[in-house]
């Protein structure tokens, strides 16, 4: 209720929270970050980039050394974990190795008070919403990592929790059944309506399931985005990298002119770039392109395009693919990704080429 | 045959049946496995089952009653121990043969310890009667001697009861003494003859060869003029036996000689000890006779062979079952004591960062590295009513100087010691079960709604339940059969049943009681085992 006559304000509210376990270094810092109800966020990195501390500070089982953390407008900082009333899925699931399917699922409604009818039925009914519905009465032990996977997602839903935190639930599992996994969260999180923060440092998990994604590094939020702006629109190269492939050159700042930076590159060549993090000439910037939005074939540049001189090093056919590693401008790792259709070009190492790019699709970054 | 179908065994590749090819490769697999372990199972089987095994036969083993007194116990079969009053004339008489004998080869000393076990009293009867029994021999040897000095000779006694062939290979072996003395062998017939005097014989040859001596030429034991009276006594012509006429000649002069003596055995072993007119001395003799016995396994759990079958010992002999119960209840509360103080330790070792932990476990196994003796020894140091612990409380005032605690030399002392000592053995079977239950399971369930309580105690803790089993039944048959420590500071309410075992072991030299009573408490601990394993099941113990 409190949500909904707040308007806008936050579910959940990080405000310049900072985490320290020494006391010299800080794991997180200065965190802000809100996160609307309904929303499915990830947090997104490297490993010790403080993404997970973050969720266990949400989750009560650390202590933010500064700053406050809300939720639904009141400060946690001081709520023990098991009064948050916060679902939560973890890494290697942690189901009851002791216990039924069934008994762990009635456990969190057992510890609630509920009754032996109630608790039935809630548990059936989430059993049922991951079509688990069978396999009540097996052991943990007895059960696929996949199977293990849903029970731990109906436990972490079967109390009804308006908050669900997951930390890399997926990271166990084969290709195939993650991504069928994947689907399947966000189409439960949706339907729940339920505000999920999920922890990965898989960057393709993130992008399919999330509204948004916050970029963890060196305890940091780097870019907080929805995945096509994270993607198309990083706002700085640690961004740019962290997420996708991408090809880089370095260079300096020759002129900026409204939205088109002109940057001198190392080898002396000049090209056009969006300036996104740089903000006057002299400045060293790295010029970030993705391999997709390369272009070799002339009649599809347009007119008037820049062109750079490329050596193919590399062609590498991947089905539904071409990967074809250039030199260009000095740079030995320069990936160009086309599309298998019957009038591609295969383009033969050794081959001298040209190649171009719209100057939108190539953005000026820090250096 | 490669067309192998469906139904015919699987066979290898060149032909034969993989099941065969399969043991054997693996046979020898398993005979170097074997080959690795055979020294320690050598040296097993040799220092520990063996002399285990050996020590628990003892428990049932009883033969030196018979052995000992093989006519006497053969006479007893006729006497009617209902009847009230001491056998009769007949069972005294082999009585006598078999008092000399065993006195000739002083076993009647053993066989009297022996007997005392189960009648105190007996013993001294015995010692005594050795000397008894002799006197009597040594009349009978001065009426025979008398009559014909040949008896006195050792050639007489060796004719009549060895054949000739052995007689020569005997004497041939006396005259230079080199190998092996000849076996002896009876003259046909003269057993039956002669039964009482031919069996005393046959002791005395196996005794005297076993000495390196010459039987035909050593002094002849006195029982043999006893013996011989009574044999000639139920039998006065012995003709059956083909013996040499001089002997003939011998034996029937002597027969007809002591044809009209009498003598009453009975009141010469009566005047000897009057102990030989109790119904009791002569209950025990018999309820004794058989091989083998449950007499001390009877006296391990307090009971006796009485007159009418098996009853109950009378109360101030109770002990064992007292001390059995006492050695189960202070090793359950030893146990649950080491439970109790080990349990958090073990949590903190499992879930404490690896440089802390580690310094921890120093401090768990440091108790590893001190001699048992010197721990308990400390803690006498420590728990005296003039030790470190009383004069702390006493310099604070908490405890009068005048009502000192005594902590030691009791049941209480015993505890706290042992508790000690065994603590480790409860902490790290605890540690290692611990290790392997990932801190996410308590995360989880407090995530889910569960006070601390809740998620140590429906998630941790059934998680634990195999360490908690493997120390506890590790801590209770070490603590059931602790020995030393219970000996240092346990006084005498806070002994264990060990203690007694190894009295009877070292002190009172009763191996048999000992052994019973090792069995018995063997037997309880596996019974435990056995309960544990169907009610817990052993698999759920983790001992790392």
């Amino acid at each position: 209720m409190d949500a909904r006559t707040g308007g806008n304000a936050a579910f959940v509210a990080f405000e310049h929270v900072q985490k320290s376990y020494d006391g010299e270094n800080l794991v997180v810092k200065d965190l802000n970050l809100s996160i609307a109800k309904g929303e499915f966020l990830t947090m997104l990195g490297p490993s010790g980039s403080g993404k997970t501390t973050c969720l266990m500070m949400l989750a009560g089982f650390e202590t933010a050394t500064h700053g406050e953390i809300k939720l639904n407008g009141r400060p946690i900082n001081r709520i023990p974990p098991h009064k948050r009333g916060i679902g939560m899925v973890f890494q290697n699931y942690a189901l009851f190795p002791h216990m039924t399917v069934a008994e762990n699922l009635a456990f969190p409604l057992e510890v609630r008070g509920l009754g032996k009818s109630e608790r039935d039925a809630k548990v059936k009914r989430a059993l049922d919403m991951v079509q688990m519905g069978a396999f009540g009465g097996r052991r943990p032990a007895q059960m696929s990592g996949g199977q293990q996977q849903r029970v731990a997602l109906a436990r972490a839903l079967v109390f009804e929790p308006e908050l669900v935190l997951m930390d890399e639930p997926l990271g166990a599992l084969d290709k195939q059944l993650r991504e069928h996994m994947q689907f399947e969260i966000t189409r439960l999180a949706h339907h729940l309506g339920i505000t999920t923060v999920y922890v990965t440092h898989d960057q393709t998990e993130a992008l399919t399931m999330s509204d948004n994604i916050a970029v963890f590094n060196d305890g940091r939020i780097q870019q907080l985005a929805p995945p096509a702006v994270l993607y198309e629109e990083p706002t700085n190269s640690f961004v740019a990298q962290f997420i996708g492939e991408n090809n880089t050159l370095l260079g300096v700042v020759q002129e900026i002119r409204g939205d088109v930076a002109v940057v001198r590159l190392d080898d002396g060549e000049l090209i056009d770039a969006k300036p996104v993090n740089v903000s006057r000439a002299g400045e060293r910037t790295r010029v970030s392109i993705r391999p997709e939005r390369v272009e070799f074939n002339k009649a599809r540049l347009q007119p008037g395009a820049h062109t750079l001189k490329a050596e193919v090093l590399e062609f590498i056919y991947m089905g539904d693919i071409f990967r074809t590693r250039l030199r260009v401008a000095g740079n030995d790792d320069f990936v160009v990704k086309t599309r298998n259709a019957p009038d591609q070009k295969r383009l033969q190492p050794g081959q001298q080429i040209e190649i171009g790019w719209l100057p939108s699709d190539c953005r000026a970054l820090d250096a | 045959m490669s067309d192998t179908t469906q139904a015919s065994p699987m066979k290898a590749a060149d032909g034969t049946p993989l099941k065969k090819s399969l043991t054997r490769a693996l046979r020898r697999q398993k005979l170097r496995a074997l080959a690795l372990i055979a020294p320690l199972l050598i040296f097993v089987l040799f220092t520990f089952i063996l002399p285990i095994a050996d020590m628990l036969f003892r428990s049932v083993e009883n033969q030196i009653v018979g052995d000992t007194l093989p006519n006497t116990v053969q006479a007893l079969k006729a006497w009617d121990q209902a009847s009230d009053e001491a056998p009769g004339e007949q069972v005294f008489r082999a009585l006598s043969v078999d008092l000399q004998v065993a006195a000739e080869l002083k076993q009647h000393t053993r066989l009297g310890t022996r007997l005392n076990y189960e009648n105190p009293g007996v013993s001294s009867l015995f010692r005594s009667s050795g000397r008894g029994a002799d006197k009597i021999g040594k009349d009978f040897q001065d009426r025979l001697v008398e009559l014909d000095p040949a008896w006195k000779e050792g050639e007489t006694w060796a004719t009549i009861f060895g054949t000739d062939e052995w007689l020569a290979a005997e004497a041939a072996w006396d005259a230079d003494r080199a190998g092996k003395q000849p076996a002896f062998r009876m003259r046909d017939g003269i057993d039956e003859a002669l039964p009482l005097t031919a069996h005393a014989y046959q002791v005395f040859v196996k005794d005297v060869q076993g000495a390196g001596k010459n039987p035909a030429t050593t002094k002849p034991w006195r029982v043999f003029y006893d013996a011989l009276s009574q044999d000639l006594g139920a039998n006065p012509d012995p003709a059956s036996a083909a013996l040499p006429s001089a002997q003939a000649t011998l034996i029937a002069a002597t027969s007809t000689a002591i044809a009209g003596d009498s003598f009453s055995y009975k009141d010469a072993f009566l005047d000897m000890d009057t102990g030989w007119g109790a119904v009791s001395t002569w209950e025990t003799i018999k309820a004794y006779s058989a091989p083998y016995t449950a007499g001390y396994f009877l006296n391990a759990v307090d009971l006796e062979k009485g007159a009418d079958g098996i009853a109950v010992r009378p109360p101030e002999e109770r002990i064992y079952i007292k001390l059995f119960a006492r050695t189960m209840w202070m090793s359950l509360l030893i146990t649950v004591s080491c439970l109790v103080l080990g349990y958090p330790v073990a949590w903190l070792l499992a879930n404490l960062r690896a440089s802390t932990s580690n310094l921890l476990m120093i401090l768990v196994l440091l108790p590893f590295w001190t001699s048992l003796l010197v721990r308990t020894s400390a803690w006498k140091v420590l728990l005296q009513q003039q030790g470190v612990i009383n004069d702390i409380l006493v310099w604070l005032r908490i405890v009068d100087d005048g009502n000192r605690l005594v902590m030691i030399n009791n049941q209480m002392g015993t505890i706290i010691a042992m508790t000690h000592i065994l603590l480790p053995f409860m902490i790290l079977p605890l540690y290692s079960v611990m290790k392997t239950v990932p801190p996410t399971y308590l995360r989880a369930a407090r995530s889910l709604g569960a006070t601390p309580w809740t998620a140590f105690w429906r998630v941790y803790f059934p998680q634990s339940v195999p360490g908690i089993g493997a120390g506890s039944i590790l801590v209770f048959i070490l603590a059931i059969g602790y020995y030393i420590t219970p000996e240092l500071v346990g006084g005498t309410q806070g002994v264990f049943i060990s203690n007694r075992i190894a009295f009877h072991i070292s002190s009172s030299l009763n191996w048999g009681l000992a052994a019973a009573l090792g069995a018995i408490l063997l037997g309880v601990v596996l019974l435990l085992y056995y309960t544990y394993d169907k009610i817990v099941g052993i698999d759920n113990v983790k001992l790392g």
